[in-house]
C-alpha cells in the first residue's frame, strides 16, 4: 500500500455487522466507513443501538456477525489481548465521563499513557501538554468530585487524547451537560478534529449535536441505519419518519392558531419550502413576485446554517388564489428546492 | 503518669498485680487482634477479588471457582465463633505446634475474621460502577492493570471502612479466645469479673475495650475519609 492509499483508506469499517441480544438484534446488519479526518454524527433515539455500534468497535461487544475493521486490521474475531493494542489507538468519551475518582486530573489523564507502557517523565510532559489543550492546567492536582461536569467531560476528553489516538468515539458526550457548556466541550472536539485531523464518531440523541460539529450524519433506528448523508442535505430533506421526528423542534412547524386557518379554498395559497445550500441563497420571494404580479410574504420559518451551509424552512404565503400562478410558482420552485408543498389557502389578511 | 498517680486514683478497686494483669491483657489482646487482623486483610482482600471478578461478567469469569470459594466463605462465616474455636483444635496444633496460647487464638480468629472481612470488602469492590472498568478496558488496559488501577483503588475508601468493622468483630471475638487458653481482656473479664465477683475488674475490662473499640473506629474512619475523593 502506498502512503497516499493508507490516507485514503478509511480508518473505521464496518461490513455487514450484526449483533443480537438473546432475541432481539441490536445492530441489524450494519455497514459504514470512516474517513479519515471525519466527524460522523450517528444518531437515533434510545434503544436504537447506537451504544452497541460504538461498542463493537473498540471489542467492548461483539458482533455475532460481519467485520469490524479498524485502520486495516479486522477486529471482530481478535483475543481480549490481542484487541488491547487496537484500543490503545482508540479514545473513548462518555456521557458521565467516567473519570477515576481516586485520581487526581493528572492522573487521570495520566493512566491511558501508564497501560501503553510510557515513561513517567514523558507521562508528565504529555499530561500537562493536553491540560494545557483543554484549559484546565490549574486542576492538575485536584480530584474529579472538585471540579463541573464541563470541566470533568474537558478531563475526559484529554484522557482519550493522551494517546494520541487514531480515533476517538464520543458516546452522548454532552448529553448531560447545560446548553453552553455542550457549546463549548463542541467546540473544543471541532478544534481538536481541525488541529490534529482526528476522525470522531459521535453519538448522540440530539440533532443540535450533529448540525453544529458533523460532517456526515448517520441515522440509526432498530439497529438500521436508515438514512446517511451530508449532515446540511438531511436536515434540510429527511426521508424517514425517524429522521424527522429526531428533527423536531430543530425544524420550524407552523404555529397551530395558522394552521387552523388553512382552508382548501380561500384568498390565497400557503406554501412551504425546504431549501438548502445555493437554492437557499436565492430570492425567492422576488422570484415569486415576477410569476404572479403579488407580493409574497414569509409567514412563518427560517435559514438556519450547518457547518457555513444555509438550510431552512419557509412558510409562504403566495398573494394569490389562482391555482394557475400557484402552479407555476410551485413548477418554478421545484428544481430549485428539496421540497415544496401547497399546504392550502389562507385569507388574506394574515 | 506514673504509676504511683494510677494506684492513687484507681486505688479504691485496685491492687498494683490487678494493674499489671490488665496491661498484660490490653498487650494479649492487641497482638491477638493485630496479627489475625494483618492475616484477614492478607487473606480476604484476594478472596474478596476473586469472588467478584470470577463472578458473571466478571474480568476473570469462572463460575466454577466463584461458587466453590463462595461456599467456603459461607460455611466458615456460619460456624459460630465459640464453636470454631475448639472444632479446628487438630488444625491449630498442625500448624503452631500447639493448642493453647495466643499463637493457637490467631489460627481461630483468623479462620473467622478473613472470609467475614472478604464479604465486607466484596461489597465495596461491587459497588465500583462497571462503567469505569469498561472505560478502562476501552483504554486497552490488562487485567491486572484494571485491579490495580481501577478495581481496588476505587474500592479503597469502603474496604477501610469494612476492614475498621472487621478489627472491632476481632477485638469482641478475642474476649472468647480465653477458651483456649490465649488470655486477653475477655479471659481477665471472665475469671476476675465474672468468677471472683470483682465487679472493679469486669468494669475496668469494659471500660477499657470501649475505648480501645473508639479508638479503632476513630482511626479507620479518619483514614478511609482521607482517601475518599469521591
Amino acid at each position: 500500500m502506498t502512503t497516499a492509499q493508507a490516507a485514503a483508506a478509511p480508518v473505521v469499517r464496518l461490513e455487514n455487522v450484526v449483533r443480537r441480544f438473546s432475541d432481539r438484534p441490536a445492530l441489524d446488519d450494519i455497514s459504514l466507513t470512516l474517513a479519515r479526518g471525519e466527524i460522523v454524527g450517528l444518531i437515533g433515539r434510545s434503544g436504537a443501538g447506537k451504544s452497541t455500534l460504538i461498542r463493537c468497535l473498540n471489542g467492548l461487544d461483539r458482533p455475532q456477525a460481519g467485520r469490524v475493521v479498524i485502520d486495516g486490521t479486522d477486529i471482530s474475531t481478535l483475543s481480549e489481548q490481542a484487541l488491547n493494542p487496537v484500543r490503545r489507538r482508540i479514545g473513548m468519551i462518555f456521557q458521565h465521563f467516567n473519570l477515576l475518582s481516586a485520581k487526581t486530573v493528572a492522573q487521570n489523564v495520566a493512566l491511558p499513557l501508564k497501560i501503553a507502557g510510557v515513561e513517567k517523565a514523558a507521562r508528565l510532559r504529555r499530561v500537562m501538554e493536553l491540560l494545557d489543550l483543554v484549559g484546565l492546567a490549574d486542576k492538575a492536582d485536584m480530584y474529579p468530585a472538585q471540579l463541573s461536569g464541563g470541566q470533568k467531560q474537558r478531563i475526559g476528553i484529554a484522557r482519550a487524547l493522551a494517546p494520541e489516538p487514531l480515533l476517538l468515539l464520543s458516546d452522548e458526550a454532552t448529553s448531560a451537560l447545560d446548553p453552553e457548556t455542550t457549546q463549548s466541550i463542541l467546540n473544543l472536539l471541532g478544534d481538536v478534529n481541525r488541529q490534529l485531523g482526528l476522525t470522531i464518531l459521535m453519538i448522540t440523541h440530539e440533532m443540535e449535536v450533529v448540525r453544529q460539529i458533523a460532517h456526515r450524519v448517520l441515522v440509526l433506528d432498530a439497529g438500521r441505519i436508515v438514512e446517511e448523508g451530508p449532515v446540511a442535505r438531511v436536515l434540510a430533506s429527511p426521508q424517514t419518519d425517524t429522521t424527522r421526528s429526531l428533527l423536531r423542534g430543530l425544524s420550524p412547524v407552523l404555529p397551530a392558531d395558522l394552521a387552523a386557518r388553512i382552508a382548501p379554498q380561500g384568498d390565497q395559497a400557503l406554501i412551504r419550502v425546504d431549501v438548502y445550500g445555493p437554492a437557499a441563497r436565492r430570492p425567492l420571494l422576488a422570484e415569486i413576485e415576477a410569476i404572479t404580479g403579488r407580493p409574497a410574504r414569509l409567514v412563518h420559518g427560517g435559514l438556519n446554517d450547518v457547518q457555513g451551509e444555509p438550510y431552512g424552512r419557509l412558510f409562504l404565503a403566495l398573494g394569490t388564489g389562482d391555482p394557475a400562478l400557484v402552479g407555476a410558482v410551485t413548477a418554478r420552485l421545484q428544481p430549485e428546492t428539496t421540497a415544496i408543498e401547497v399546504l392550502g389557502y389562507v385569507p388574506s389578511d394574515i | 503518669m506514673s504509676p504511683q498517680t494510677f494506684d492513687f486514683l484507681l486505688g479504691w478497686a485496685m491492687t498494683r498485680p490487678m494493674f499489671d494483669l490488665l496491661l498484660r491483657g490490653i498487650w494479649e489482646t492487641v497482638v491477638m487482634t493485630g496479627i489475625s487482623g494483618a492475616l484477614s486483610f492478607v487473606i480476604g482482600l484476594p478472596l474478596a477479588l476473586v469472588l467478584v471478578t470470577t463472578d458473571r461478567g466478571g474480568i476473570f469469569q469462572n463460575l466454577w471457582i466463584n461458587r466453590s470459594l463462595g461456599g467456603l466463605v459461607n460455611a466458615l462465616r456460619s460456624v459460630p465463633f465459640i464453636i470454631l474455636l475448639v472444632a479446628v483444635i487438630p488444625l491449630t496444633r498442625l500448624i503452631v505446634g500447639s493448642a493453647i496460647g495466643i499463637a493457637a487464638a490467631i489460627v481461630p480468629l483468623t479462620l473467622a475474621a478473613a472470609p467475614y472481612f472478604a464479604r465486607v470488602a466484596e461489597v465495596s469492590l461491587r459497588e465500583v460502577d462497571r462503567a469505569l472498568i469498561d472505560a478502562a478496558r476501552a483504554m486497552g488496559a490488562t487485567r491486572a492493570t484494571i485491579l490495580r488501577e481501577v478495581l481496588i483503588p476505587e474500592a479503597l475508601p469502603g474496604i477501610v471502612s469494612g476492614f475498621t468493622v472487621t478489627m472491632v468483630t476481632l477485638i469482641g471475638a478475642s474476649a472468647m479466645a480465653g477458651a483456649v487458653g490465649a488470655g486477653g481482656l475477655g479471659d481477665i473479664a471472665i475469671r476476675y469479673g465474672y468468677q471472683r465477683f470483682e465487679t472493679a475488674v469486669m468494669v475496668a475490662v469494659v471500660v477499657i475495650l470501649i475505648v480501645m473499640v473508639s479508638i479503632m473506629q476513630w482511626a479507620g474512619d479518619a483514614l478511609a475519609r482521607r482517601i475518599d475523593h469521591r
